[in-house]
């Protein structure tokens, strides 16, 4: 019972075996900075991967997790990104306020979405979820004080308890990497929680699942407003990164590339997120020093990956293959 | 006699100008086994939708346990006790047989608001999970994923899946359809031995069957109940006899 979907709970060994690429790459990610990786490039690119990471994985709650297909998930990036903006802009700057509003806000922005989002099903949910990240996007373009269209620069990093901790790039790094895992195990759990089990279930079969009692509704609209949260908190960080925030943070294109993390990653497994992620970024930093017209290099090779990786990155590495309905 | 576990008054519903169900009334008691038989497009699969929700009629009434639940949704009335299966076998099929059982089980032990524990580990889910597979005879395929099941054990998951949920009446709609003569034969034996616990209202076509497991049939033809009684009134019903029943299946 590879999958842990037996009674018996897996013991050390069997968890290694489970979770042994997403532990190396926490380690390998932990190490970078003391491995010939702690100039201020790598840093930043590193940085921009974990938190790109961080969304994918939330994303990957709705659509590994719960079969549904979202547009919009940067919409809730730029929720989290914007309440850095919005609370500078009045000189709040402590970490234990701007990251709980930043995740609370993009939560109840989820929150609002999705229940009128989750009314629908299939195409109509892909269109309305990008509808209102498209709503989001002119709203905050909009935000004539926090910058509009130009954005806004931060006056300084968040802070925590009056201490600049975040001013320096290695503290930065371990804080995105600290987010990163912390955000990954805990999904996990969620997935292999009785709520996760129902949302699982609303993905292979939701007239099954409301043939045992369920309603799919409230479980999805919980999965929907968890994810939400995950790209507030991603949001907040991408502030902290570029001490920057513009409507460019939420435009759709992001939501697309998160979408295609997320599928590049595969739906097998919760970690192909992050992978999905570092390989979708590595491959942008890549070409891009390539060539100028990088993103016409870009689009054949995402074909490409679809189709010779049907499965994703998960499903072609050795292993990394689960059952369709497991915990991830 | 006891109060009846299900009462249909009057359904009607239409598709279009094709009255599907036409007005059907009908009863099941505690402990019986009732049979809905009649030819295919008779109206049957429509019948157990609007029983079980995931239908509405256009007018009429369900009552469950002396409760009018017409307006309530599929899953409520589950809740309720009130559990059905499919023509076509819905299971979750990337779900071991286990999980399977103990989704049902989790719908009715408590909150499913829970994040954080492992559900696989909640040993009173995998208790009575157990158990439930174990009464249609499939405890020692807990572990196999649902989808790998041969198609009669499918048909054996979807009926411990419902009966995980505990309910009080079992709306089966063709539970024999496309089984083999020894799955069959074992999926026969199966139902015989829920009814001691639940009511169940049985649609089949294996009239063998029918016969061997029902206490009262009804005939549906068209929409329209053409009769309901004992399998030996049914037995008798010349109507009945003609148009529906092969002489050969009666005897
Ligand atoms: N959703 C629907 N829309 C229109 N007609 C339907 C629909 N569902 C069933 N019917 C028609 O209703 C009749 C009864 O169908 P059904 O209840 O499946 O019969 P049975 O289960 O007895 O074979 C058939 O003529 C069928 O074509
Ligand atoms: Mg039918």
């Amino acid at each position: 019972m590879a999958d842990g979907a037996a009674p018996t709970a897996a013991g050390p060994a069997a968890r290694l075996s489970r979770d042994g690429l997403p532990l190396l790459l926490f380690a390998l990610l932990a190490a970078a900075p003391f491995a010939g990786f702690g100039d201020g490039a790598s840093l930043t690119l590193m940085a921009r991967a974990m938190i790109l990471a961080l969304a994918a994985t939330g994303l990957w709650l709705l659509v590994g997790g719960a079969g549904l297909i979202s547009l919009g998930h940067a919409a809730t990036l730029g929720c989290g990104a914007y309440a850095v903006a919005i609370l500078d802009a009045h000189g709040i700057t402590e970490g234990a306020i701007v990251f709980p509003v930043a995740i609370l806000g993009a939560g109840l922005f989820a929150f609002l979405t999705g229940a009128v989002s989750l009314r629908t099903s299939g195409v109509h949910f892909i269109m309305i979820t990008l509808a209102f990240g498209q709503m989001a996007f002119f709203t905050a373009a909009s935000l004539a004080a926090y910058g509009g269209d130009d954005g806004y620069t931060l006056y300084g990093r968040t802070e925590f308890l009056g201490g600049r901790l975040l001013e320096s790039r290695l503290v930065f790094h371990f804080v995105c990497l600290g987010a990163l895992a912390l955000v990954w195990a805990l999904c996990r759990a969620v997935l292999a929680s009785r709520f996760g089990r129902v949302l699982r279930a609303t993905r292979e079969n939701p007239l099954r699942v409301q043939a045992v009692g369920f309603s799919p509704y409230p479980y999805r609209l919980a999965a929907y407003t968890l994810a939400g949260m995950t790209g507030g908190l991603a949001g907040a960080l991408l502030a902290n990164a570029t001490e920057f925030v513009s409507p460019a943070i939420l435009a759709w294109q992001r939501s697309g590339d998160l979408l295609f993390a997320v599928i590049l990653g595969g739906l097998g497994r919760l970690h192909g997120a992050m992978l999905g992620a570092f390989a979708f970024l590595l491959l942008e930093e890549t070409l891009s020093h390539v060539t100028a017209h990088w993103r016409l290099l870009f689009g054949p090779l995402l074909v490409l990956a679809v189709i010779f990786l049907p499965g994703g990155l998960v499903g072609g590495l050795v292993g990394g293959r689960r059952k369709p309905g497991g915990p991830a | 006699m006891s109060a009846p576990l299900l009462a249909l008054r009057d359904l009607r519903k239409h598709f279009g100008g094709l009255a599907v169900t036409d007005g059907v009334s009908l009863e099941v008691r505690p402990g019986e086994i009732h049979a809905v038989i009649g030819p295919n497009g008779a109206g049957k699969t429509t019948l157990i939708h609007q029983i079980s929700g995931t239908l509405r009629p256009d007018s009429g009434q369900v009552r469950f346990l002396g409760e009018d639940v017409t307006a309530l949704p599929f899953a409520r009335r589950v809740r309720r006790g009130l559990a059905r299966t499919f023509q076509i076998t819905s299971i979750l099929p990337g779900f071991s047989a286990l999980e399977n059982a103990a989704l049902a089980v989790q719908a009715r032990s408590g909150s499913s608001f829970r994040f954080l524990r492992p559900a696989a580990a909640e040993a009173g889910l995998n208790r009575e999970a157990l158990a439930a597979l174990a009464a249609v005879g499939l405890a020692h395929r807990a572990a196999v994923p649902a989808g790998t099941l041969s198609h009669g054990e499918k048909r054996q998951l979807e009926l411990a899946i419902a009966i995980a949920t505990r309910p009080r009446l079992l709306l089966l709609d063709e539970p024999l359809a496309g089984a083999g003569a020894e799955e069959t034969e074992r999926l026969i034996g199966i139902l015989g031995r829920l009814r001691a616990e639940y009511g169940i209202l049985l649609v089949e076509h294996d009239m063998r069957a029918v016969f061997a497991l029902a206490d009262r049939i009804s005939v549906l033809a068209q929409g329209r109940l053409v009769t309901t009684g004992t399998t030996g009134e049914i037995r008798a019903h010349p109507e009945v006899r003609a148009a529906y029943l092969g002489e050969d299946e009666m005897a």
